[in-house]
């Protein structure tokens, strides 16, 4: 790309996007039954003498990382699908992968009576690494073109939420465990959670973030990204484990949420164009803003109760999916 | 124009015939079980008086809603598939299935009649087909873009459904689990008298009027308008008329998810004719429904009939996908 403003403007823009960040995470950690301001927050972050000492350290502090970290792995598992497949519209919940976590748990859940996160997390693991793999190879691998692989998730969508229904119907206890599981929310998040969640993320961002350069001479076409000493499907098996361990970990911390892998990276990209090594870090900071702040507003609309944070993304999300379908050729 | 395809009167039949078999079949298993031949007899009146009352009261009404689900569903599918030229084009894929159960949930969890889900599932279903049709625009109808809207409607209904089962308090949820994955538990009269009305005015239409027109449509826009048809008329009428149909379907049963989708597919394929394929798709889809219930009532443990038909069709959509993708057609 020629030097210019536009390239000078995205160190500063992340920086931006940065301070976006804090100021949202320090609203989530603000808002809930009692609001706090930016000062209470602070003062019951670092001052144990504080009254929202305990508050905030035992509730909102968890649940605000946990939507950080979530929120991350989910914008960047889409950011890196979206480029693997050079599909626009490559969300890990919309191909599915999200669905054969939760059938993965559910199975646990149902057969196996795991029910604590710890135990979940390998099953949504496994269920996750099943359907990335499946729902590429039935989009057609290399071939797959945008619709074939939305269709190919949602098949496998459609099978795996009969499964999952299937299983919970079974047994009434387990359907009250997961009612609330399946779709997607922060709700139970507790430093537990995110001690287990966070090792697996990390393992998937550093993956993610290493196979920025080779994919995006992937883009190029295999035989230009082979010239560019780039190994097509060396970097290809790396890109579906970390979706695989983004999408697997983040499931089985609060469910199925979709649409934030879409979103991001298509907000994101008019900002930093194509190239995976700003786009990426650019999703990282922004993906967590809309997560937490899909949450805050959950909480804010679904008072005294809560809209779970799912059920926000989706319909935020959904809009913007169909305009994507529309103005696409 | 059916007597003139001595194939598809053959699959039509053979469908039906084999659903009545699986009919007679389930008519006669359960807690009492009575041998096919005193099913039959019992069902033309002849029977003694237990099992005439077990056959035709208690477990007749069900088998006729699946029977009536299973057409219902076919001929909406049937007629969306043909509209859009896809045999991906179904309603549950487009989203319309998934509209009826947002709509009819809310009336589940609010503790409405059950008159009142009814209406609440043709709104829905009819409304997601409008909105689909509004965002699609005109040139929207076929192609790929018309699924990919429906996959987008359908996971935005799903969040609200989500939502609205977390609403719900324990029984209630898992009444409208039950009640969304697509079960013919309990069913009988009551929900199986509003879909046979609907089914005996649409039907007709559909074939005499929507078939012909829609066969011709297949070969293009411009030959059909050539040819004397109404295009768009007839596209946005069949559909709409297809929508209320399968919205009904799906307040008598709860979604059956995939039936619309397979059972016009497995038509075409045996009868190897252009056009909707109405009537043979109408019979392929209640032996399908028939069989699945069956099925699901003689698994081991009772699931609901939507839970087999959603894997069935998750599978079948798999293998759809993969051949498709060979002959090069998505």
């Amino acid at each position: 790309m020629r030097p210019g403003r536009r390239v000078s403007a995205r160190p500063a823009g992340l920086l931006i996007a940065v301070a976006v960040l804090a100021a949202v995470l320090v609203l989530g950690i603000g808002s809930g039954a009692r609001f706090l301001s930016p000062g209470e927050v602070w003062a019951g972050l670092v001052d144990t003498g504080s009254p929202y000492y305990r508050i905030v350290h035992e509730m909102r502090l968890p649940r605000t990382l946990l939507g950080l970290v979530v929120g991350l792995a989910l914008g960047l598992a889409g950011a890196i699908m979206q480029a693997l497949t050079r599909n626009p519209l490559a969300d890990p919940g919309l191909l599915g992968i999200n669905a054969g976590a939760s059938a993965a748990v559910a199975s646990a859940a149902a057969f196996l009576g795991i029910g604590t996160f710890g135990g979940w997390v390998w099953f949504a693991l496994g269920g996750a690494a099943v359907v990335t793999a499946l729902v590429y190879a039935v989009g057609g691998g290399r071939a797959a073109t945008p619709a074939r692989l939305a269709l190919a998730g949602a098949a496998l969508n459609a099978a795996l939420y009969g499964y999952v229904s299937a299983v919970t119907l079974a047994d009434t206890a387990s359907i009250e465990k997961m009612r609330f599981w399946t779709v997607g929310s922060l709700a139970s998040a507790d430093f537990a959670t995110l001690r287990l969640v966070t090792p697996f993320i990390l393992a998937g961002v550093l993956i993610a973030l290493a196979t920025a350069r080779p994919l995006n001479a992937l883009s190029l076409g295999d035989d230009a990204a082979r010239a560019l000493g780039a190994r097509p499907g060396v970097i290809r098996g790396l890109v579906i484990v970390a979706v695989t361990l983004l999408c697997g970990a983040a499931t089985a911390a609060c469910g199925p949420i979709v649409f934030v892998g879409l979103l991001i990276p298509h907000l994101v990209r008019p900002l930093t164009g194509p190239d995976l090594r700003w786009l990426l870090p650019y999703t990282m900071v922004l993906a967590p803003v809309l997560l937490v702040g899909a949450d805050v507003l959950g909480r804010v609309l679904g008072s005294p109760g809560e809209l779970q944070v799912g059920v926000v993304t989706a319909v935020l999300g959904g809009p913007l999916f169909l305009y994507l379908v529309r103005v696409a050729k | 124009m059916i007597t003139t395809r001595p194939r598809a009167a053959l699959v039509g039949g053979g469908a039906l015939l084999a659903m009545a078999a699986v009919a007679v079949l389930t008519l006669g298993t359960g807690d009492f079980p009575i041998a096919p031949g005193d099913v039959v007899k019992a069902l033309a009146g002849q029977g003694d008086a237990a099992q005439t009352f077990i056959v035709n009261e208690l477990r007749l009404p069900r088998v006729i809603t699946a029977i009536l689900v299973g057409l219902a569903l076919a001929a909406a599918g049937a007629v969306f598939q043909s509209v859009t030229r896809n045999p991906l084009g179904s309603p549950d894929i487009l989203g319309i299935t998934s509209g009826a159960g947002a709509a009819a949930l809310t009336v589940v969890i609010l503790g409405g009649s059950s008159t009142q889900l009814s209406l609440a599932a043709v709104a829905g279903g009819v409304g997601t087909a409008l909105v689909i049709q509004l965002i699609g625009g005109r040139r929207g109808l076929r192609g790929h873009r018309f699924i990919l809207i429906g996959i987008g409607m359908t996971a935005v209904l799903n969040g609200i459904v989500g939502y609205l089962l977390t609403k719900g308090v324990r029984m209630e949820s898992a009444r409208a689990m039950l009640w969304l994955t697509g079960s013919f538990d309990g069913r009988g009269w009551e929900e199986a008298l509003p879909l046979l009305v609907v089914l005996l005015i649409a039907v007709p239409v559909l074939v005499l009027l929507c078939g012909p027109g829609l066969r011709m449509l297949e070969m293009g826009d411009d030959i059909a308008a050539a040819l004397g048809v109404p295009v768009n008329r007839l596209r946005n009428g069949s559909l709409l008329l297809a929508a209320v149909v399968v919205a009904f379907a799906a307040a008598a049963a709860g979604p059956v998810n995939f039936v619309a989708l397979i059972a016009p597919n497995i038509a075409k394929r045996l009868t190897r004719a252009p056009g909707p394929n109405l009537l043979p798709s109408m019979a392929v889809g209640a032996l399908l429904t028939v069989g699945a219930d069956w099925l699901a009532t003689h698994s081991g443990y009772p699931i609901p009939v939507g839970v087999v038909t959603g894997l069935l069709g998750g599978a079948y959509l798999v293998w759809l996908l993969t051949t498709e993708r060979r002959a090069g057609r998505i």
